[in-house]
């Protein structure tokens, strides 16, 4: 098995950086452009604003959905009553597709339908919500949809987590007469290391992967402002039959992964032996 | 891989000819008509497959472009093909004709005489490669029609206008009367559809066919379709505030008298049917936006893999047959709302707007789609420029030298 | 207080109406309303006529409550030619999900085990590329994977597809058990082996017990992602084998034509269903989580 999933990642992204030196359309072949695709990809204006909204997507999102995420988990973890309600009324976005509830948050969101018209009709007539529309707002709008739909599966984590820590920390902090909070922030967060590094990788690789919101919400629109790179990609390997070009953009988003990553594999294997 | 097509044309067209057994062959196909309309039409194809005593198996799957294509590439990719599937014509199955997957059906073209009764003929030219024909055409859906809402002019106390000129003009009363002149969808296909239809009703056919074709970056430049984008930045004012995404929900605004028009294919058409409206007396579709009465080719042809089984490669050939046959193109046509592609046929049960256009075609005021003309990969650059276009401040000029450049650069 | 081990955890608070329980339930209920506010369209939406619906008010309760497009979209929407709707693909999704979801915790949940206990020649670069693994969009690996699939002779087979589940499911899971099973303090790994137990030894008797939550969560995490899994369902299998998910995409995803709001929410609803059904009765799990992590103590 291990051979297996090797064989396939490696295998699978060393073939696609070949073939993003390559003219591949439709089919993949090898027919050598040299760096012809990157070129284009980097005097392309999509893809330079791809990159951005998913810059400002990406930080915005790994910051609120760790901090709900967490929040809410550390709220349901305080013996409250209703905790199986609670807990599956935050998770469940994470169980509909989003074809359709992309749907429901178009309709949420639009002004003439949604709760903007709702506000305006008790009375609030210059109140506006209208974020899908405006390129200045596009992104948060995504954002607050995104939210919605994976804070639920990081709480979940998070709970898990807090439920593999050992009562006895607690029983010692009141002792000690340390406050809740600050038992949090000092002694239970810095045990959850790893767990908060499952989530952070959890939701990095969804906003790198971030594409079936996009298209379920605004498909990139209004113009061009709220694309993002693995749209980018996909629209151009299937859409524009142009797989070298799809393929160069994909080894970029890679590149930049790895880029992030290595420096952490150092970190985390280099310096101190933990196991 | 010529040989090898050539081999396999040659044993279809035998076992094809010769045998005429009644053994049921299972038949995979894939399609992407899913909705009520389309489901009921291909089940037209399904029945009348059945009845020659073979089995249609359906493979339907929804989306074209992202979704159904590479579904239907990576399985025909994976050396485990089904018997037949539709794909846009056009040029997006060059390569895969090019690396010998894709069956010639030319000996049953030529023994049937597809390219006598085929009208316009643009559309079986779009399945040739190389003098072979490797689809079989079964509609023409067309993209250049503007729909009015009787409504919504008779609210802002005006005539519902008869070309754009007249529609531009009475704008202004619309925005008065508190109507929104022009729904829009925020996609760049609806957006590039508006556009490609602007184009042929201020450029006119010659021009257009100059850049589309003929990928003259000059007229491009020049200033013939300066007009042209100058005209679309009027239409993009006309549309400001149209704050939906499909274009059915655009259509909706049309029906529902909040919006004045909408420049959308024929398939528009259904969105009315179902509310109830009716042609000529709640709404008004222009073609050619009532200028240059003419209207695109597109449409849907179905593709057969390359099989080693001659089973199936026989009921292969009888599909293709039946696909373009009188009897089952209307029945087919007519469920689907969409024309056929057969110039011998009576359709005279079809509507108001499908009269229409049956008689632009009949005069041949033709062009091929966009999809014939220019490559996928372009179509995609000039659909994220109109999606920029549209929806920004971009001026005329820049845009038009961003689209002369990309048709520059085109294959 | 016998039963202190099965409750959660976190200082508990004193009075029922005391200003933190307030601020708490109030949080809480606040957020939740935000959570539902989507279902709530959606399930008002899929009770309604289509008429209602071009009336435009998606907040408004049903008028006229109906069933019928839940109706439609389980057992009469056309997908294609074939007018059964959802009802068609539910068993081949099933049948899926099993051995998919079965095979990948446990290769996964093996594989972190190993990792965070048993460090083998390599295993820090193997980690690495499973996590450069998870960042991979998966529409860019499906023609290597038909290439390989064609060469050992699974493509169109359900095993290929598990097959294919598993390797996607790899990265995140191995990750996720890793660093659970990495938290577990590390002097009960060592006196286990002390006791002469081995590598299943400790994993069965120790880590397993240990674990359930993280577990849960790695179930919820595989049921979803297969369960709603559309584009490899397709690719790798056949029509008379297609998951519930194409029919759902056939329903709601269709090009031209009318689209049926409230038969797509109800279809929306209905696919849901098996992953919902599941994390409501996974929430035992993560009680009793706890209670089996009792015998450490």
């Amino acid at each position: 098995m291990i051979l297996t999933v090797l064989v396939v990642f490696v295998g699978g992204t060393t073939w696609t950086v070949v073939h993003s030196f390559t003219k591949s359309k439709l089919l993949p072949k090898l027919n050598f452009v040299g760096l012809d695709q990157y070129e284009r990809l980097w005097g392309t204006r999509r893809w330079l604003v791809s990159i951005e909204n998913l810059a400002m997507y990406g930080a915005l999102s790994l910051i609120f959905t760790l901090v709900i995420g967490f929040t809410l988990a550390a709220l349901l973890d305080r013996k409250i009553r209703g905790e199986a309600v609670f807990r599956t009324i935050f998770l469940y976005p994470f169980a509909l597709s989003f074809i359709v509830t992309g749907l429901a948050w178009q309709w949420i969101l639009n002004p003439d339908l949604g709760v903007q018209q709702v506000v305006r009709d008790l009375g609030w007539t210059t109140f506006e919500l209208n974020p899908l529309n405006n390129p200045e707002t596009v992104m948060y709008g995504i954002l607050v949809a995104g939210l919605w739909q994976g804070t639920g599966l990081i709480m979940v984590i998070m709970l898990a987590g807090l439920r593999g820590i050992d009562e006895d920390i607690w029983k010692a902090a009141r002792v000690d007469g340390i406050g809740t909070t600050k038992t949090y922030v000092r002694i239970i967060i810095p045990m959850m290391r790893p767990v908060f590094v499952t989530a952070l990788v959890l939701i990095a690789s969804g906003i790198i992967k971030l594409y079936d919101l996009v298209v379920a919400l605004t498909n990139g629109g209004p113009g061009l402002s709220s694309e993002v790179p693995a749209k980018y990609v996909i629209n151009y390997m299937f859409r524009a039959q142009n797989l070298g070009q799809g393929f160069a953009a994909s080894t970029m988003m890679l590149v930049s992964v790895a880029i992030i990553l290595i420096p952490w594999a150092f970190l985390e294997f280099g310096g101190k032996k933990r196991g | 891989m010529k040989i090898k097509q050539s081999i396999s044309g040659l044993a279809a067209a035998i076992s094809f000819g010769l045998c005429a057994s009644v053994q049921a062959t299972e038949l995979e196909v894939t399609h992407w008509w899913t909705s009520g309309g389309e489901a009921a039409a291909v089940s037209e194809f399904a029945k009348a497959f059945d009845a020659t005593g073979n089995k249609w198996v359906d493979g339907a799957i929804a989306g074209s472009g992202g979704t159904a294509r590479p579904i239907i590439i990576s399985r025909i990719l994976g050396g485990d093909p089904m018997g037949a599937t539709q794909l846009n014509h056009g040029r997006q199955a060059e390569e895969l004709i090019e690396e010998g997957l894709l069956t010639d059906l030319t000996d049953l073209a030529d023994k049937e005489g597809w390219r006598d009764f085929v009208n316009p003929s643009s559309l079986l030219d779009a399945c040739t490669l190389d003098g072979r024909i490797y689809c079989a055409p079964v509609n023409i859906h067309s993209g250049q029609w503007l729909w009015l809402s009787h409504g919504a002019f008779k609210e802002a106390g005006i005539d519902v206008p008869q070309n754009w000129a007249e529609f531009v003009a009475a704008a202004p009363q619309l925005a008065e009367a508190g109507i929104l002149p022009l729904a829009m969808g925020q996609q760049g296909w609806q957006q590039n559809l508006a556009f490609g239809t602007i184009t042929v009703a201020v450029a006119g056919m010659e021009a257009w066919t100059e850049v589309s074709v003929n990928k003259n970056a000059e007229v491009a430049a020049g200033p013939v379709y300066k007009e042209v984008f100058e005209a679309a930045a009027a239409a993009r004012e006309l549309a400001k505030g149209s704050n939906v995404q499909d274009w059915n929900m655009a259509t909706n605004l049309v029906i529902t008298d909040k919006a004045g028009g909408q420049i959308m294919g024929d398939w528009a058409q259904g969105e009315f049917q179902v509310a109830g409206q009716v042609a000529g007396e709640d709404y008004t579709c222009l073609p050619g936006l009532g200028v240059n009465e003419i209207l695109d080719t597109g449409g849907d042809a179905f593709y057969f893999p390359v099989v080693d089984d001659e089973e199936t490669q026989k009921a292969q050939m009888e599909l293709a047959s039946l696909l373009v046959s009188p009897k089952v193109q209307v029945d087919f046509n007519l469920k689907k709302g969409s024309l056929p592609i057969r110039g011998d046929i009576d359709l005279s049960t079809a509507n108001d707007c499908m009269q229409k256009g049956l008689k632009i075609l009949a005069a041949g005021n033709v062009l091929p789609s966009g999809d014939m003309a220019l490559s996928p990969d372009t179509q995609t650059q000039i659909e994220d420029l109109m999606a920029e276009f549209w929806s920004t401040d971009m001026s005329a000029a820049d845009a038009q030298a961003s689209y002369a450049a990309i048709i520059e650069d085109a294959e | 207080m016998a039963d202190l081990n099965s409750d959660p955890q976190g200082p508990r608070p004193r009075r029922v109406f005391s200003r933190t329980n307030i601020m708490l339930y109030g949080t809480l209920i606040v957020v939740a309303l935000y959570y539902l506010l989507p279902l709530y369209v959606m399930i008002a939406t899929s009770l309604k006529g289509m008429p209602e619906i071009r009336l435009g008010n998606i907040f408004a309760p049903p008028v006229e409550v109906t069933f019928e497009p839940w109706v439609k979209a389980w057992s009469t929407a056309c997908t294609g030619i074939n007018c059964d709707g959802l009802s068609r693909g539910f068993w081949n999704s099933v049948q899926i999900l099993v051995p998919s979801v079965i095979l990948s915790i446990a290769i996964a949940s093996i594989n972190g085990y190993a990792l965070a206990r048993w460090r083998f020649k390599g295993s820090e670069l193997f980690f690495s590329i499973l996590i450069v693994g998870a960042f991979i969009p998966y529409q860019t690996m499906l023609y290597p994977l038909v290439i390989i699939l064609r060469e050992i002779g699974l493509m169109g087979s359900l095993w290929g597809l598990v097959l294919v589940h598993t390797i996607f499911g790899m990265p995140i899971l191995t990750l996720l058990f890793r660093n659970y099973f990495a938290a577990i303090p590390e002097d009960l790994h060592k006196a286990a082996r002390v006791d002469g137990a081995g590598f299943w030894g400790i994993y069965f008797r120790i880590m397993l017990p240990m674990s359930l939550p993280i577990f849960v969560v790695a179930m919820i995490l595989q049921v979803t992602g297969i369960w709603n899994d559309f584009l490899f369902g397709v690719i790798y299998t056949k029509p008379d084998t297609y998951p519930m998910t194409v029919q759902l995409n056939n329903i709601v995803n269709s090009v031209q034509g009318i689209k049926e709001y409230n038969v797509n929410m109800a279809a929306t609803l209905l696919t849901a269903a098996v992953p919902l059904l599941l994390y409501f009765v996974s929430g035992k799990l993560f009680v009793r989580g706890i209670a089996a992590g009792a015998v450490k103590g």
